[in-house]
């Protein structure tokens, strides 16, 4: 799968739950999931869970803790999906 | 300190109205709520009818984010809707997420019975079973847990006073009422959310249908299924819903000059011990009785001011029993006795949503001057006979309505009475 098509889709994932929704107009790979989107701390498991259904993967909680920045998860997927 | 309370706002999701006006004009036209739910049939309940509030989801998307819907069932959509109604009708904006504003003066008693079994039964109870706790996520919890709804409705509205749910099984929605209005009233609180929701789950139902107190015998009519103090009543119907009062002190709601549809004038709580009668499933008509009495002595009035009752009245057996109670508390006779109805003849039996949404109800009664009829009651009981003359078959204009008392009972043989008067600026 293409990064592009990653990307869209992981950030598609995390607006979900971001509730800073004008950030959502400029993300970038450097964009930070937690300060930046202001997504809940609580929500990052969530938003591996969709990564799991949408790309079907598994993700493991180390690699799931990984995770900081738009960037970083679609690393993570473009690895597990290969 | 002993504050007057008045109530400011009011928010409504029912099975037979979601809106304040829908309500209103179902209630007005004796509008059943009540509908055969396919499920049910598949499932080999006794009971397959039920009172759901239907278009709730096409509501809650326009309220509610994406991340918002997802950690939020049936119960949680219910509450929150009429939370935000209620608030809204009182005259206060929603406040933004990012807006760290919080409103300190105000806080929330929203009480659920029985909880979100939809999401257990559904999620949390397969999921795990099958090894998967992992992929349970994080909105499990929130959804599950006693505080759900007034949780999330904190978060909703920036309420910064005290924030809890109570649970008192079928009393829950009514007893909200009480314990917001004595905080403002203690001078705690500015304005409380007050009421109580209930999901739409054939989890929660399953129960009571093993119980054999829902209603059999009408699932081919079910806007007929609900009958309190009717001769052929064999049952409650099972409900969901929420309804939210906004209550406020007096001064605060003079200050910004708010639109007061009544006034909370007392209530009364307590419990029959399971003795005399009671037990978990059965009220103690002496507790019921002196919870009615303790509720008319607190709003300082006398028994003769009542102009109309919205009692419990669940379509059981014991739907006679509560006005032979009602009769004796208030020392009226069938000559003389106020109008009686029973909200859940159109909505059922919405659990710990039940007194909320009768509560809005009887403002709404208070407000319009009607009591609403109290439908599918053409056969009374044989027993109650007597007051067939008070219980309206048809909407009952009363322009000279002005007290209104409305009582819960539940499991555990617990009781709410509230007394409820009309505001005349």
């Amino acid at each position: 799968m293409e990064r592009s098509e990653i990307r869209d889709k992981v950030v598609k994932i995390i607006g979900a739950y971001a509730k800073d929704k004008e950030a959502m107009g400029s993300v970038t790979e450097e964009t930070n999931i937690l300060e930046d989107l202001k997504v809940n701390s609580a929500r990052l498991v969530d938003v591996i869970l969709d990564f799991e259904d949408a790309f079907d993967i598994e993700v493991e909680d180390e690699d799931a803790d990984s995770v900081n920045t738009v960037g970083d998860a679609v690393n993570l997927v473009q690895a597990k999906v290969g | 300190m002993s504050r007057r309370v008045v109530i400011t706002g009011l928010g409504v999701v029912a099975p037979n109205g979601v809106g304040l006006e829908a309500y209103e004009q179902a209630l007005r036209g004796g509008v059943s709520g009540i509908r055969h739910i396919p499920l049910l049939d598949e499932l080999n309940f006794g009971c397959r009818v039920a009172g759901v509030p239907e278009g709730v989801d096409a509501i809650a998307e326009e309220r509610f984010d994406e991340g918002e819907l997802k950690a939020m069932n049936s119960n949680h959509r219910f509450g929150c809707i009429s939370a935000l109604d209620a608030w809204a009708d009182a005259g206060f904006e929603r406040p933004a997420h990012e807006d760290d504003h919080v409103f300190w003066e105000a806080g929330a008693v929203i009480g659920t019975g029985i909880g979100g079994l939809d999401t257990a039964g559904e999620k949390l109870i397969p999921l795990t079973d099958a090894g998967k706790v992992r992929r349970l996520g994080s909105t499990v919890v929130e959804q599950i847990m006693g505080s759900g709804v007034s949780a999330r409705v904190s978060g909703l509205l920036a309420l910064g006073n005290q924030v809890t749910s109570n649970s008192s099984a079928c009393s829950t929605g009514a007893e909200a009422v009480v314990e917001g209005y004595r905080r403002i009233q203690d001078g705690l609180a500015e304005r409380m959310l007050c009421g109580g929701s209930e999901g739409s789950s054939h989890y929660i139902w399953a129960g009571f249908d093993s119980m054999r107190v829902l209603c059999r015998d009408f699932n081919d009519q079910p806007e007929r299924a609900s009958r309190p103090m009717s001769a052929t009543a064999g049952g409650f119907v099972p409900g969901s819903g929420a309804g939210i009062l906004h209550l406020e002190s007096l001064e605060s709601a003079e200050a910004r000059g708010a639109r007061i549809y009544a006034e909370v004038l007392g209530g009364a709580l307590n419990c029959g011990g399971h003795r005399g009668g009671g037990s978990m499933t059965a009220p103690n008509p002496e507790s019921v009785r002196r919870c009615i009495r303790q509720a008319v002595e607190a709003a300082g009035i006398s028994p003769d001011e009542i102009d109309a009752i919205n009692g419990h009245l669940t379509a059981t057996g014991a739907d006679a029993g509560e006005v032979a109670s009602w009769a004796a508390a208030l020392g009226r006779t069938p000559e003389n006795f106020p109008a009686i109805t029973s909200t859940k003849s159109m909505i059922g039996h919405g659990l710990g949503a039940a007194g909320a949404m009768e509560c809005v109800a009887c403002v709404l009664m208070l407000q319009g001057g009607f009591v609403h009829p109290s439908i599918n009651s053409e056969d009374v009981h044989p027993d109650i006979e007597a007051f067939s003359a008070s219980i309206p078959q048809q909407a009952l204009e009363m322009p000279q309505l002005r007290t209104l008392i409305k009582a819960g009972f539940g499991f555990g043989d617990v009781n709410v009475c509230v007394v409820f008067r009309k505001w005349d600026s």
